[in-house]
């Protein structure tokens, strides 16, 4: 005798209580905190935030926490509460100029004005596996001297003064700023919401976009002009007050690529630019998102479209990780009716192969 | 830390306008995908994002909700967002068709005819019927603006010269008041006569893809064929072996490792409505039930 499957109710609170079981892990291990993950999984925080497109690392690390440390599940749950905010207002544009420089470096030039700062970075550590992290070990204070009071000029500045490379377009102060969170998405789309895409869009997959233009699929001939990470200031014009008020400051890494551009009938050869921007220090992303934009640029720069990198459909519609989880996974989700539909009709042309196989002539008559 | 406070049915108001004004265009141009500015919710994309959405939109105090998935009331999915408008929106929910002022349904049409008065809120995953023929958003909207459907016939056509049918099962093409081509979401075909001239209205919702798209009461809805392949429903041998139906669409439930099965509605709601009314098929039981559902 049949008995109809049912019983979902309890087997999801069930479950549900299951993995807050195998969240927590053996209890006689300590909880992580918070701060634990803000401090020493820092830059799985700065992903999220990333990612997520919100500046919060206390809830980022609750998300990490959370999520058992998958960082696409904690960008959703982020994503998830971030969509219930109100929205003020825009910031005035950040000065990436005048950020509290950490790290700095360009591959462009041997030295550059307020120098090249190595800061903290995984570049040139040998990949070994150290075995006195494990537990216990207490690292040296960092070296320390006395701060320069040199400015540090972005690259591709130093650059724009010849006339070596193009112009950033002029920020418009009363233009609106595009938000694909709040109005649907429409191709072409301009390049401030290609932006917005590729800050949120997912590391691995603009790496791999990235990497393809680098392997000749829709090469743009890319140098490293900076890569800076450090803080910087965000002001909000208010306006009762009648001017800007600092709202604090936050982490960011930008890249700025310097590409190579051949000229067109109407325009001197010149350098033309990628730009890739992250919260936090993250590099990866940001390097990759500014070779991924400078491929977008394509039409733009009247570049003929050939590689996946340079299909603006193909990559915004692909690069979002919550998006593309949720799609990919919802093939867990029950689809018997449609597969029964199949099985129906799979049933009925073997049947009618089979027929057709003793007597060859009806198949013809369907080729026809 | 912020503690989260939800609106009503989750959604904020200006969330709620902005759905329903592309649920208004949408009605009034049967057929027609309206992008909307789809949010992020707290279920994967995938997962009935867009129907939810449409839901949170519309639903009122007063509304009694119904949520399936596969025909079924008791689908972990359909559990799952039927608890999610409860605890939200604390309005009464119900497994009953005739019931329900609002049924929000994944993959299948309720057997019961629907009556004026009643929305069915469909979940759709992508909402593009030429998407599977032409990849580019650019170029379906533009094919769509001039009416251009060549490309679909061409593929029915093909399939018809290739298998002898039109090798599309579920899923399956309609033109809605003799303007747009629309898919009906995955539900299978055996489905898509309910639409036509339905008294309810039916709204559309694809949260990934940011796409509304709505039939309103009593249009016509035309599945494509040819003159000489006419439309027609997949139908099974076999009657629904609980409550003996003969017209409704059945689920194939294997039985045991050696090939037996058996085939049963989809539609649960329909099926036990049917045996409560005395109906029986050769393995009748009473389906063991959970309790009320919160």
């Amino acid at each position: 005798m049949y008995v109809a499957v049912k019983g979902g109710e309890r087997a999801i609170e069930n479950a549900h209580r299951l993995l807050a079981h195998e969240r927590r892990g053996d209890r006689d291990v300590p909880e992580i905190t918070l701060a634990q993950i803000s401090e020493q999984l820092g830059l799985a925080v700065d992903r999220v935030m990333t990612e997520g497109s919100l500046y919060d690392r206390e809830l980022a690390a609750l998300a990490i926490k959370q999520a058992r440390g998958d960082l696409i599940e904690a960008i959703f749950l982020v994503r998830a509460f971030r969509a219930t905010l109100p929205r003020l207002g825009a910031t005035e544009p950040v000065d990436s100029g005048a950020m509290r420089v950490a790290r700095r470096v360009s591959s462009t030039f041997k030295d550059i004005p307020g120098g090249q700062i190595l800061g903290p970075t995984f570049d040139y550590t040998h990949r070994l596996l150290d075995p006195q992290l494990a537990e216990g070990f207490v690292p040296d204070e960092p070296a320390t001297s006395q701060a320069s009071s040199a400015a540090t000029p972005r690259v591709t500045d130093i650059l724009g003064r010849d006339g070596l490379i193009e112009p950033s377009p002029p920020a418009e102060a009363d233009a609106p700023v595009g938000d694909l969170t709040r109005e649907p998405l429409g191709f072409p789309a301009d390049r401030d919401l290609r932006l917005q895409n590729l800050a949120r869009a997912d590391e691995g997959f603009l790496l791999a976009m990235g990497y393809s233009t680098q392997r000749g699929y829709g090469r743009n001939h890319p140098f490293a002009g900076e890569i800076r990470f450090g803080e910087v200031e965000v002001e909000f014009l208010a306006e009762d007050v009648g001017f800007a008020v600092p709202l604090g400051s936050i982490e960011l890494t930008e890249c700025q690529m310097v590409n190579q551009f051949k000229g067109s009938a109407t325009e001197a050869p010149c350098f033309t630019r990628g730009y890739g921007l992250a919260f936090g220090q993250s590099e990866r992303k940001s390097m990759s998102m500014a070779l991924v934009d400078r491929s977008l640029r394509a039409r733009e720069l009247g570049e003929e479209v050939l590689a996946p990198a340079q299909d603006e459909e193909f990559v915004m519609s692909h690069s979002d990780n919550v998006q593309a989880t949720g799609f990919v996974e919802h093939l867990k989700l029950p689809h018997y009716v449609d597969f029964q539909s199949e099985l129906g009709l799979l049933r009925k042309l073997r049947k009618e192969f089979a027929e057709a196989n003793d007597n060859p002539e009806p198949m013809q008559e369907a080729a026809e | 830390m912020n503690a989260p406070a939800y609106n009503f049915a989750y959604l904020d108001e200006q969330t709620k306008r902005m759905i329903r004004r592309a649920i208004l265009k949408a009605i009034a141009i049967p057929g027609y995908q309206v992008p909307f500015a789809s949010r992020e919710m707290p279920m994967p994309y995938g997962w009935g994002t867009g129907g939810v959405q449409v839901t949170a939109a519309i639903l009122g105090p007063h509304d009694v909700l119904k949520v399936i998935d596969q025909g079924s009331d008791d689908t972990t999915n359909a559990i799952s967002i039927r608890k999610f408008f409860g605890k939200t929106a604390g309005v009464a929910t119900t497994t009953s068709t005739a019931e329900a002022t609002v049924i929000q349904t994944r993959h299948r049409i309720p057997e019961a005819p629907l009556h004026a008065g009643q929305v069915l809120v469909y979940q759709v995953p992508i909402p593009e019927p030429l998407r599977f023929l032409e990849p580019r958003e650019t170029e379906t909207r533009r094919m769509h603006a001039l009416g251009e459907y060549g490309l679909m016939h061409v593929k029915l056509y093909e399939d018809i010269a290739r298998f002898g049918h039109i090798a599309t099962s579920y899923a399956y093409p309609v033109k809605v008041n003799a303007r747009y081509v629309m898919d009906p979401s995955p539900t299978p075909k055996f489905d898509n006569p309910k639409m036509d001239n339905c008294a309810a209205l039916q709204l559309f919702g694809a949260g990934r893809e940011k796409r509304i798209y709505a039939i309103p009461p009593y249009t016509t809805v035309v599945s494509l064929d040819f003159e000489d392949h006419p439309f027609s429903r997949y139908r099974f041998d076999a009657p629904c072996a609980l409550c003996g139906a003969e017209d409704a669409y059945l689920d194939e439930i294997v039985t045991d490792d050696a090939g037996s099965r058996m085939f049963v509605c989809s539609d649960t709601d329909y099926c036990e409505s049917r045996q409560a009314a005395g109906h029986r098929g050769h393995e009748s039981a009473a389906p063991h039930k959970e309790g009320a559902h919160g």
